[in-house]
């Protein structure tokens, strides 16, 4: 540890007013994101991306962050960690198999123990929809949305925001609300139970692009539509598929899946991206897949890896964008734009 | 125990058709006379009565509350008895009936017996519900009889809903044997699992499962269905804690088909919509959940065309540590009884121009008739000497932190209320006096403060 930080607040568990949260610096949900907001993370992300390795190491070094995991995650612990080492913090990973919260800890007392040892921000996956805004509150440290529930996944969002920028040979500078001007977006299969989905959904048209969602109405219901403007239902794949320059596929949850039965031969039938399908309906789209892939169901070996699969990219972007979050989350914002966090905030609270 | 007059005040008794100017007189726990101003202060004088100066102040019947959730035996650190009932009196309530969702769930005489008793140390009168079935779990009937014999007023299996159609339907002949309403919390669980909120838009943002208006409505039309089946008619069926429009609607069709049929509405339901969870907060999580606000609007007119029969506040204490939880995992409800009175005189009152006599009617006359309690709603000579004497000019601020419960979950912490309660009588015995130096906390109107001194 440098000698030059701070030491954090001493810890009074029976406080009753729990400190003030500090919006701006956490990102529970992309709602409480401004397109200005949006504009300025891409750009964070790729001067961070494109810095001397060494000479970014520094911007934090040895701060401490926590990712905290109380669901499994390949993609978005190692990235986040990653991206996190990559600026140089000192990382902990706490995940509910190995920690007090098999023994029944609250999600409470572990922010609150997380924070007495130092930590400075908290990534949170959690399985619980809002479980983030307890954390926040609770702790009043900045805290990072990692995917809650059927929720949210703000960096998930984000993060194919820019790879969609990257292929579609779009320029991630200019005015955020047209940032995807003219571009469709369709992302196919269970909505219902995606935290990917919502986050899109909701960030996307505000760039300009217009999302369809695609999936049969045990996974898509019709009050998705009132996520907000922007979005349509298509229950057509192929129909779905003309229209798009953006295809996102799905993993079917069968873990949340809860009295929903679905045929899985006829949901392959109807919904798999298979390269004829593809070559058909949409021969110069990208395809995504946020992860895990369940190949052979809601979509092809061939189109997974195939030429129009931007998925590893997905992946890499997905290590700047972090950067960029955490980068966000530790560093006060300068006065000018306090102007800006206020709006957010009221937002978020809308 | 000390007669008293209480003069000066203006009498609002629906049970009497009384809305004028009377002073009343309470002796051994009863209410000995009532008369215009003045004319009682010869009898005051021989029974040496305390004189309680009302001018400006409204008298009523103390508020009778048919949906409470007190939490003992088994859950003393939510709630006692003793703490609920004294949040209660200060909410202007005589009268609560308790729910008997306790540890263990009360489907015994000896239970029904305990939580009667004077050792519980209450500030209101407790009238226990018994459950339904044993253990509330739905399968066989508890001694309805006996229970009655032993002080209950009805039976439920309040917050585990009757679903099997045979047992509603045994519960529902049997009770009418006995002269107890069936009281149903309509919830159709198979379509609820795993469910946290009302269904619709919002719970879809929020990534949240939502209850469907017809979880509510479809039991609440089976069980009117298994109520216009049964023979002999006498049954009576209570609807707790509507909250849907489609429910109402299934009530008003069943009430022209001569059904003993009653319901009551919650505060929470027609001020609130499911918009107030906001950010997942966990104090506005509640079951039947805060609905869409047509919902909420069907309940005020349910109110206002008296399809609704009463007001009862489904007070549902619980811990911090466990409304400080994930919002799926945080238990449901709210408490209620310190809250009703402000948030109802200031909707229904003010803004939609319900009467004094029609809100009293709601909040006491009509609650204790639907459950018989003798003597209670109704401040007629020989009725119990139960009274709350209120400002409903005072404008307030609500506090959690003020509160007399052991617990603080509710969503109407800083909120806005019309009408201070100042004192409540339980029985012939002042169960709150209203301290304005201790509860003010400079959020009072100074206004209609201070012309009397209680």
């Amino acid at each position: 540890m440098t000698p030059t930080k701070a030491i954090p607040e001493p810890v009074r568990v029976a406080t009753p007013n729990p400190p003030a949260r500090d919006c701006s610096r956490s990102l529970l949900s992309v709602t409480s994101l401004g397109v200005e907001d949006v504009s300025a993370i891409l750009r964070l992300a790729t001067e961070l991306e494109s810095e001397e390795p060494t000479l970014r190491a520094r911007r934090l070094a040895h701060r401490r962050i926590a990712l905290l995991f109380y669901e499994s995650s390949t993609r978005t612990r190692t990235s986040f960690e990653l991206a996190a080492k990559g600026l140089g913090a000192d990382t902990a990973l706490i995940s509910s198999q190995s920690s007090s919260i098999e023994k029944g800890e609250s999600l409470k007392d572990t922010g609150i123990t997380l924070r007495a040892l130092g930590a400075e921000c908290i990534i949170l996956r959690h399985l619980s929809s809002g479980a983030p805004y307890l954390l926040a509150q609770a702790t009043g440290l900045p805290v990072l949305n990692a995917g809650d529930g059927m929720h949210e996944h703000p960096s998930q969002a984000l993060l194919d925001l820019r790879t969609m920028l990257q292929a579609l040979r779009r320029p991630e500078e200019g005015p955020g609300e047209t940032l995807l001007k003219g571009v469709t977006v369709a992302i196919t299969g269970d909505i219902l139970h995606s935290r990917v989905a919502r986050s899109n959904a909701l960030l996307l048209p505000r760039l300009g692009a217009h999302v369809i969602l695609c999936g049969p109405p045990a996974l898509l219901p019709d009050v998705a539509l009132e996520l907000g403007p922007g979005i349509s239902i298509e229950r057509d794949f192929d129909r779905a598929l003309k229209q798009a320059k953006v295809v996102m596929m799905l993993r079917i949850q069968k873990e949340r899946l809860t009295g929903v039965h679905i045929d899985l031969d006829e949901y392959t039938a109807r919904y798999q991206l298979h390269r004829q399908r593809l070559l058909a309906s949409a021969p110069e789209a990208i395809v995504m897949h946020p992860g895990p892939m369940i190949r052979g169901l809601e979509i092809s070996s061939e189109v997974a890896d195939g030429p129009q699969s931007v998925i590893a990219e997905q992946v890499r972007n997905g290590v700047a964008i972090r950067m960029a979050l955490i980068q966000r989350a530790l560093t006060p914002e300068p006065q000018p734009q306090a102007k800006g966090r206020a709006t957010a905030k009221k937002r978020g609270r809308a | 125990m000390k007669a008293i007059l209480i003069r000066g005040g203006h009498l609002v008794d629906p049970s009497a058709g009384v809305d004028a100017a009377r002073d009343v007189l309470l002796k051994e726990g009863k209410v000995a006379a009532i008369e215009p101003p003045g004319k009682l202060t010869a009898a005051a004088k021989q029974v040496d009565a305390e004189i309680v100066d009302a001018a400006g102040l409204v008298v009523a019947p103390g508020l009778v509350d048919i949906h409470v959730h007190l939490r003992e035996p088994g859950q003393g650190y939510k709630e006692t008895i003793a703490t609920g009932t004294a949040a209660a009196a200060a909410g202007g309530f005589t009268t609560v009936c308790a729910m008997p969702n306790t540890i263990p769930v009360n489907d015994s005489v000896e239970t029904t017996r305990w939580m009667q008793s004077a050792e519980r140390n209450p500030s209101a009168r407790v009238f226990p519900i018994a459950a339904a079935t044993r253990g509330s779990m739905g399968e066989a009937l508890t001694e309805y009889g006996s229970l009655k014999a032993a002080g209950a007023v009805a039976v439920s299996d309040d917050g585990k809903p009757i679903l099997g159609e045979a047992i509603m339907h045994q519960a529902l002949a049997a009770a009418a044997r006995a002269g107890l309403p069936v009281i149903q919390h309509a919830e159709d669980t198979r379509m609820t699992g795993g469910c946290s909120m009302n269904a619709g838009a919002l719970a879809f943002r929020l990534g949240l499962r939502g209850m469907p208006v017809a979880a509510e409505a479809g039991l609440v039309e089976r069980d009117l269905r298994l109520l216009a089946e049964l023979k002999g008619g006498r049954a009576h069926l209570h609807i707790a804690h509507l909250s849907t429009a489609a429910a109402l609607d299934a009530v008003r069709k069943s009430r022209r088909n001569g059904l003993h049929i009653s319901c009551e509405v919650a505060p929470h339901h027609f001020v609130l919509t499911e918009s107030a969870v906001g950010e997942y907060n966990t104090n506005a999580k509640m079951n039947p959940p805060l609905r869409a606000e047509s919902d909420r609007k069907a309940m005020l007119e349910g109110l206002l065309d008296g399809s609704i029969d009463c007001i009862a506040t489904d007070h549902a204490p619980h811990a911090i540590h466990e409304k400080e939880q994930e919002f799926e995992r945080a238990p449901n409800g709210i408490t209620g009884l310190e809250s009703a009175l402000g948030l109802t005189l200031d909707l229904l009152h003010r803004k939609h121009k319900v009467s004094l006599s029609r809100l009293i009617t709601l909040l006491s006359t009509q609650p204790a008739n639907l459950l018989n309690l003798r003597g209670r709603g109704s401040l007629t000579p020989g009725a119990c000497a139960d009274v709350v004497i209120f400002d409903p000019k005072a404008e307030w601020t609500f506090r959690a932190s003020a509160t007399r419960s052991k617990s603080t979950n509710t969503p109407f912490d800083g909120w806005p209320m019309l009408g201070r309660v100042r004192m409540t009588i339980s029985e012939g015995r002042v169960v709150y006096r209203w301290e304005p130096s201790a509860s003010a906390e400079g959020s009072d109107a100074s206004a209609s403060q201070e012309r009397v001194r209680l």
